[in-house]
This record gives C-alpha cells, sequence and structure tokens, in this order.
C-alpha cells in the first residue's frame, strides 16, 4: 500500500513537471505554431503520467484511467492539427526564425496552375 | 451487414466497458454484452473506420512494435522539447517542410498524421494526397527525401504492415 502511493506520487509530480514545462514553453516561444508544439504536446506526456499515477494510487480507476489516456491519445492530435491547419489557411505569420514554408509554396503553385 | 465490421466494433465497445466498470460480476458482463451487440449491429453495419485494418499475426506483432516505438519517440521528443523550453538562448529553428508517405489507406494516413502530431517537435499541418505539411521545432534538412527518412520513415514501416 505505502510502496504504492509512494510510486504513484512521484509518477503524477513528473507529469505536473511536464505540464509545467508546457506552459513555461507557451510563454516562451514566437508564434503560433510552436506554442502549439509545446503547449499542447509537450504536456501530452504530462496528462498520461498525471493520470496513470491516479491509476496506480489507486488500482480499483485503473480501467478508467487507461480509458482516459487513450481518448487523450486520440483527440489531442487531432484537434492540435485542427488550429495549426486553420491557423495557416487564415495566413497567420509565421515567426522571423522560420526557415521554410513549403507549404505557402505548394499553395502558390497551386493557385498558378489554376489561373 | 458486414460481419467483420460488426465483430471488432463489439469488441473495442465490449473492452471498454470491461475497462470502465473493472470488475467481473455476472449481471455486469450480461449488461454489457447486450448493450455492445446493440451498438455494434444497429449504429456501425455500415461505418467503414476499421474496414481497412488487415488482421493477421504478421500485422498484431507489427502493431504491438509500433506501440512500442512510439511510446520511445514519445518520451524521448518529450524530454527533447522540455529541454529546448528550458534552455535560455531558446535554440528552436522552425520551419514547415514536405514529407512524402507511401501509405495509400485512410486509416494508416490517419495514425501516421496522429502519431508525427504526438511526437513533441513535429506538428502536422495539411495533407494533401500522399504529400504532408509538418511544422518541424528543429529543421535540419528542408530537403523531401531527408525530411522523410528523419520524420516519416520510422513509424511508416510498421503501418504500411498493418494497413498497406
Amino acid at each position: 500500500m505505502e510502496i504504492r502511493m509512494l510510486i504513484g506520487s512521484i509518477v503524477t509530480l513528473i507529469g505536473a513537471i511536464f505540464i509545467f514545462l508546457g506552459a513555461l514553453g507557451i510563454v516562451r516561444m514566437p508564434d503560433l505554431y510552436n506554442r502549439l508544439q509545446s503547449g499542447t504536446k509537450a504536456s501530452t506526456l504530462g496528462t498520461i503520467l498525471s493520470i496513470a499515477g491516479i491509476g496506480i494510487i489507486n488500482p480499483a480507476w485503473a480501467g478508467k484511467a487507461f480509458i482516459i489516456i487513450s481518448f487523450v491519445m486520440m483527440t489531442n492530435p487531432v484537434s492540435s492539427h485542427t488550429l495549426a491547419r486553420g491557423a495557416h489557411h487564415l495566413g497567420i505569420p509565421l515567426s522571423k526564425k522560420t526557415v521554410i514554408d513549403k507549404l505557402k509554396e505548394a499553395e502558390a503553385n497551386e493557385k498558378k496552375e489554376e489561373q | 451487414m458486414n460481419l467483420k465490421n460488426v465483430i471488432q466494433i463489439f469488441i473495442l465497445s465490449y473492452l471498454t466497458w470491461l475497462a470502465l466498470n473493472w470488475s467481473v460480476n455476472a449481471d455486469v458482463l450480461i449488461t454489457g454484452a447486450i448493450i455492445s451487440v446493440l451498438i455494434a449491429v444497429l449504429l456501425c453495419s455500415h461505418c467503414e473506420v476499421l474496414q481497412e485494418v488487415r488482421l493477421s499475426p504478421k500485422s498484431f506483432a507489427y502493431a504491438f512494435a509500433f506501440v512500442g516505438v512510439f511510446w520511445i519517440e514519445l518520451i524521448k521528443s518529450n524530454f527533447d522539447v522540455a529541454l529546448r523550453v528550458l534552455t535560455p538562448s531558446l535554440p528552436i529553428n522552425p520551419g514547415i517542410v514536405e514529407v512524402k508517405t507511401t501509405l495509400h489507406s485512410n486509416i494508416g494516413k490517419m495514425l501516421l498524421a496522429n502519431a508525427i502530431t504526438l511526437t513533441p517537435g513535429t506538428l502536422t499541418v495539411d495533407i494533401l494526397d500522399d504529400r504532408m505539411f509538418i511544422h518541424w521545432i528543429d529543421v535540419t534538412s528542408t530537403d523531401i527525401n531527408e525530411a522523410t527518412r528523419a520524420i516519416v520513415s520510422k513509424f511508416e514501416k510498421y503501418l504500411e504492415v498493418m494497413y498497406g
């Protein structure tokens, strides 16, 4: 009982640290796309670990924790992909550090072919 | 009515029910079975979500290997992005690169895009047929082939066997 409590608490703590780093990334990153990177996804492991820690502390909840983790893993990438795609279609600019934007080139090429 | 499809949906919803209840009482098992059969037959006799899944021992083995590789990548890249955030000079080199995929099925492409998006550092922005546009936090190469090898190949070889 004691040892399970300890392991679960440590796992949850590591998860909380990852969520904190994700939040810090939102503040520090220069543009929307990089913020999405750290905000929605550096926190993926954080969310998973926090919920897994609860599942370890209380084994009766392990099944529920597993289902929550699988739903987080299914919906998280879809939402961040949709946000990024919508932002790019609206023309939200990338930061000055950006090296290359192949998608813009591809869209420009398609427009040329249509004309 | 597609029997294979219905059976797959039944197994999925029954496993979900069992995990939610976490008990093996007879009444729980029977209620779950009835509800799962109803869901599978009434709601999902025509849906095509799992149509393209191949059911063979090899594809199961590759599915397990895929999950393993995916977890390793997830943990590795989480640490990578966390280190970038913590470094005072913020060493990022972002850009949107183009990669090519050899997968044909829709569910295979979806899983590939989701796996790429879930590993921090890479984010699928758009998909046009077999071209994927990926926002990469640290662009090491702008060449299509190089980028494909760095981002896609590690997941693709497993998905290719699973879905083709």
